[in-house]
């Protein structure tokens, strides 16, 4: 067993290396990831060991990176897109949601696109505007893209690989918060399977489910619980589409009461369609609302409101507090 | 009948190989031979001083980012001519300038208060806020997103009449975005009054000119677009003002549109975020010292006995005191609050929102 200990950065740029290792027609685009290796450099070191054809700096243009990355997918390569900023997927927009999601069925499954799109995402680092946004339900609201959201560097490392082997494309969204965060990583261990939800803390009053780096503030909103005697067992998505509410469900049919929380404006969210998934097949076991804790329905603030923005331990306390209520 | 005719070959390949970018001040700060300069000499002295604000500006926010007390932000630091001396180009009072986020002199010149500029940078929702009458729009982070917006403001202003023209900054990797090309053809097909003022300062970040462009020259793209070109000293103030007013005269006589391209380097990080020294060159960096736009303006004035010691002093003191008072300023105002996150999504606060700001706002106060 070879267990390490790593920051979710470098479970990432490890992932990503052995990806590599393993498949020759694994290659890596974006912007400033070479000699700089990326703004978060995940990417660091790679282009010095795998060379310039692998490892490429393109030049600053994300639908081209994305475009490209679609033609390379034809002819076979696994091309894994770092886009360098949430706010800056949305050039490539076009290419992901009219292009890269459809091709597999536009051409009836003849032609399939192992494309994976990085996307550092979620704020709480106080950079300026663009740089802290959480695109995910646009991605998950188009059919034929697979959305993954990972939370610490154990998924992380295995995740990326996962998501590079998969056969459809995989918007990966790596929480730029946690990018610091370590845990032990055993580099030999039987990965956990990609798409599926796991469940993180056992509790029984209340469900919290959470993804990317809200699964930290969950866990610790647990903690704080468990101080007042109220047991709150949390969720770990990991797969934003399809989702695996399979786990989900027994936990609310447990409890009775389920709090998504996501750092993503509320509305027209993620949170909504869980709840509506979990009312149709918890009805009769829901003592409460589904209840959401997220991001106010305005657009990311600025530093200087960023904390009042963000959903925190206090705002997951009051909405299981809610929970309770009912 | 046998006719020889010459193998064929693309008509628009070298053409861009061997231009020549324009140039009027040399580096030693000697008027190239037979030219003249285009600005006067209160003109220059103000065009200079502001070059210097630049510079110290971004020594302060340097200093004060490392401190804490300021946000990540770009600075200027080698590109002060290609900046100033498209905007000394342009009338503060009808002309609009269009930002990317490394062009602070041109803002002030148009009036912006550096204290404005400031809050945007300590992360402040004030700082989006230019005061009425200010022509300018706020630095754009998403890049090249400016640049179709600029095209619509220009078409929009020449629509009403107004002899106004719209200078729009960008750099050399936003100019491969395809908002880029799709704005600099908008604008030739629509005739508006847009200059294009693309700054090649070397860099993207780590990402250097030859790998953002095949291209020899990116002003070379102008005839694709049908509008013209121009290749430009980027660290000579006067060239740079002499080529931005020819294109700044054309679109406001309704001649249309330009592309200017200017030649200069970033001198350093990218940002305050940013260790440029893992990328950048050290010979290449060297090599551009030499070149400093301000060293270049500052020896021409002297030679032309427009500036001495006496006066260097009492600019650089003003400008000193000027920064240290924004930074008073600045650094004494509240923080925004509740109501900047929710009260101008739109026009009015919907149900909802109403709702949700009740909840921060009890939360708050509970904690
Ligand atoms: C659409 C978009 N993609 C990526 C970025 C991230 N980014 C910020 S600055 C920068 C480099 C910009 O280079 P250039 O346009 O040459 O301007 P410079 O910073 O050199 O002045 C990049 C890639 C961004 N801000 N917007």
């Amino acid at each position: 067993m070879t267990t390490e200990t790593l920051t979710m950065g470098k479970a990432l740029n490890l992932g990503l290396r052995r990806a590599m290792d393993d498949d020759p027609k694994v290659v890596l685009m974006g912007e400033d990831i070479g000699r700089l290796g990326g703004v978060f450099r995940v990417t660091d070191g790679l282009q010095k060991d795998f060379g310039e054809a692998r490892v490429v700096d393109t030049p600053l243009a994300e639908a081209g990176i994305v475009g490209t990355a679609v033609g390379l997918a034809l002819r076979g390569y696994r091309p894994v897109c770092e886009i360098q900023f949430d706010g800056f997927v949305f050039p490539a927009v076009n290419q992901i949601v009219t292009q890269v999601a459809k091709i597999s069925a536009r051409s009836q499954g003849r032609m399939r696109m192992p494309v994976v799109i990085r996307i550092p995402f979620g704020g709480g680092i106080g950079a300026v505007e663009h740089h802290s946004e959480s695109p995910e339900a646009y991605f998950a609201h188009t059919p034929g893209l697979k959305v993954v959201s990972v939370s610490n560097p154990v998924d992380a490392y295995w995740g990326i690989q996962q998501a590079i082997a998969a056969p459809d494309p995989v918007v990966f969204l790596e929480p730029k918060r946690r990018y610091w965060e370590k845990a032990e990583v055993d580099l030999d261990a039987i990965p956990e399977p990609l798409f599926r939800s796991r469940v993180v803390r056992r509790g029984d009053d209340v469900t919290v489910l959470a993804y990317g780096p809200m699964v930290a503030t969950a866990l610790q909103a647990a903690a704080a619980a468990a101080e007042e005697g109220r047991s709150l067992e949390v969720v770990d998505l990991r797969t934003l589409s399809p989702l695996d509410l399979d786990p989900v469900v027994d936990s609310v049919r447990r409890t009775g009461r389920c709090v998504v929380v996501h750092e993503a404006q509320v509305s027209h969210g993620l949170g909504a369609e869980i709840a509506a998934r979990l009312t149709e097949q918890c009805f009769h076991s829901l003592e409460a609302p589904v209840l959401r804790a997220g991001g106010y329905d305005v657009p990311y603030p600025p530093a200087r409101n960023e904390e009042e923005y963000l959903p925190d331990l206090d705002r997951v306390l009051d909405a299981v507090d809610r929970a309770m209520g009912f | 009948m046998s006719t020889t005719r010459p193998a064929f070959t693309p008509q628009f390949m070298r053409e861009d190989g061997d231009a020549a970018p324009w140039t009027v001040l040399r580096p030693d700060g000697q008027l190239e031979e037979g030219a003249r300069p285009t600005l006067d000499d209160a003109q220059l002295r103000e065009a200079c001083e502001l070059m210097l604000f630049s510079r110290a500006f971004d020594e302060k926010g340097f200093s004060l980012q490392r401190q804490g007390r300021f946000g990540t932000f770009s600075p200027v630091r080698g590109q002060e001519a290609s900046v100033v001396g498209a905007a000394v180009a342009l009338d503060p009072q009808r002309d609009w300038v269009v930002p990317q986020y490394r062009e602070l002199p041109a803002l002030l010149r148009q009036g912006l208060p550096l204290e404005q500029f400031m809050l945007t940078f300590l992360g402040d929702p004030r700082g989006g806020l230019a005061p009425e009458g200010v022509n300018v729009l706020p630095i754009q982070i998403g890049l090249a997103a400016q640049l179709p917006q600029a095209v619509g403001l220009a078409w929009g202003l020449a629509r009403q009449g107004r002899d106004a023209v719209v200078l729009v900054f960008c750099g050399d990797g936003a100019s491969s975005e395809g908002d880029f090309h799709e704005a600099c053809n908008l604008a030739g097909t629509l005739g508006a009054p847009v200059v294009f003022l693309l700054q090649n300062n070397g860099w993207a970040i780590s990402t250097p000119r030859s790998r953002q462009s095949a291209a020899v020259t990116l002003a070379a793209r102008a005839p694709g677009y049908g509008i013209p070109g121009s290749l430009v000293d980027g660290n000579d103030l006067l060239a740079v003002h002499e080529v931005v007013s020819d294109a700044v005269g054309r679109a406001r006589a309704g001649d249309g549109p330009s592309l200017v391209e200017t030649l200069t380097y970033r001198l350093g990080d990218h940002n305050t975020a940013d260790d440029a020294r893992r990328y950048q060159p050290a010979d290449e960096l060297e090599s551009w010292a030499p070149r400093d736009p301000i060293a270049r303006v500052l020896a021409h004035l002297r030679s032309r006995d427009l500036w001495d010691d006496e006066h260097d002093a009492a600019v650089r003191a003003r400008i000193g005191r000027r920064i240290d008072e924004a930074v008073r300023t600045v650094e004494g105002v509240e923080p925004p609050g509740v109501d900047h996150l929710f009260a101008h999504v739109g026009e009015e606060l919907s149900p909802r929102l109403a709702r949700q700001r009740a909840d921060l706002i009890a939360s708050v106060e509970t904690r």
